[in-house]
């Protein structure tokens, strides 16, 4: 049983450094999570655990739990309306924009095992051939250093792929590797993949034309959500969008951002 | 107007559990346990917007069931979905080659089935 000690040590814990939020009554999910974690240290409970980190000096155990206690779902083209939006008509906006100076900057803020961004990567050389003679700045990010390197490999499941993904652009542009298919390099290179925490600070993330930062706000408190908006915001060039979860919006924390409509997708941009 | 659907497979276990997903998203369900059934049905049931086709079935399995629902002219509007085991690439690119709009490898959970109709435009 996890004490009611523990629990709180590791909602501070996870907190302090990810600003994710742990309410109470999410015992079992903290059980669950660190059950693997808790074995893999060959301890007995959480409550061993726990003690561990206590005197854990590195760092590392902690940003295990952490890792661990993250919700890393997705899939390819989740939602579906979003990319039919940056396809119709986001993109094509940008790309008048930007014609001068022939160069787009795109960030995925919260990139879980990668399927977002490739998703993009795919429909940009599916649908936009003039962007190979771009200046293209991809990056994507996650706290976690284990979807990181997942997204690094670009290695997915069976049920992976079967979860969104075109079966026109699984044939083109995934390979086979025994049992699972992993997305081809030309398209791996496409992105720079970062471990990076939204709660501190952003290294190494440009100003950006499109923003995809969906489905992560979710797990942070007002305070953060207002903070984090704020840095994109101050992070969004002029004419760019903002791409949050279904469940997500800037009304009531950042009136600087207008919503803007189009068919189902609800986009953001900067107010003028 | 509710969508009509036609699932082809020769389990009728399968065939239940499709159906079931497809009548919940507002279906109409048509079944037929191999190709040439499937043809059958399609000849007498008036317009169906979405076939799910299995590939390995007596009489006449999926592929030959595609290409030849490509070969007629009077089916150019039926959505046509392999729903297969087979999981090779060279398999996937035989059947959308055949003609296959798109293709969902078993073992599927309903939301990898809804989210595929939903690329299709069909939910
Ligand atoms: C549910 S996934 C969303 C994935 C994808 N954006 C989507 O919508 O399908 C949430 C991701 O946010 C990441 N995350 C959580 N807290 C974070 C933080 N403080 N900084 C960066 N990423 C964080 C998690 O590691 C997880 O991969």
């Amino acid at each position: 049983m996890l004490s009611p000690g523990d629990f709180d040590y590791i909602c501070r814990l996870v907190l302090e450094r990810s600003a994710i939020v742990l309410e109470p009554g999410k015992e079992y999910l903290v059980e669950l999570r660190l059950k693997p974690l808790v074995r893999a240290c060959g301890l007995a409970d959480i409550g061993g655990l726990v003690q561990k980190l206590r005197t854990d000096r590195s760092g590392d155990l902690q940003r295990e739990v952490v890792d661990a206690m993250t919700t890393n779902e997705t899939s390819f083209f989740r939602d579906v309306h979003p990319f039919d939006t940056l396809r119709k008509i986001i993109l094509p906006e940008m790309i008048r924009l930007r014609s001068t100076e022939r160069a787009l900057n795109l960030w995925c803020a919260a990139a879980s095992s990668g399927q977002e961004i490739y998703s993009i990567c795919m429909l940009i050389r599916e649908h936009f051939p003039e962007l190979a003679s771009w200046r293209m700045n991809i990056v994507a990010t996650d706290i976690s250093r284990e979807m990181i390197q997942r997204c690094r490999e670009g290695r997915y499941s069976q049920l992976e792929v079967n979860r969104g993904l075109p079966a026109a652009l699984l044939v083109k542009h995934f390979e086979r590797v025994e049992m699972d298919w992993r997305i081809k390099d030309e398209l791996r290179r496409m992105v720079d993949f970062r471990e990076m925490n939204l709660a501190s600070l952003w290294m190494g993330v440009p100003a950006s034309d499109v923003i995809f930062m969906r489905n992560v706000l979710i797990y942070f408190d007002d305070a953060m959500k207002r903070q984090i908006l704020g840095k994109v915001y101050n992070l969004l060039r002029p004419g760019g969008y903002l791409f949050l979860g279904g469940s997500e919006t800037t009304l009531n924390l950042d009136s600087r951002f207008e919503q803007v409509k189009f068919d189902r997708t609800l986009c953001y941009r900067a107010r003028t | 107007m509710g969508k009509r659907a036609l699932v082809i497979d020769d389990s009728r276990a399968m065939r239940r559990v499709i159906a079931n997903i497809l009548v919940e998203r507002g279906f109409e369900v048509l079944e037929a346990e191999h190709g040439q059934a499937a043809l059958d049905v399609l000849a007498q049931a008036g317009p169906v917007d979405v076939a799910l086709v299995d590939w390995n079935m007596p009489v006449m399995n999926g592929y030959e069931f595609i290409k030849s629902v490509r070969a007629s002219p009077q089916y150019t509007r039926l959505t046509l979905m392999m729903v297969t085991t087979e999981t090779e690439i060279s398999q996937v690119v035989r059947a959308l080659a055949a003609g296959a709009n798109e293709y969902l490898m078993k073992p599927f959970t309903a939301d990898d089935l809804v989210q595929k109709l939903e690329l299709l435009g069909l939910v």
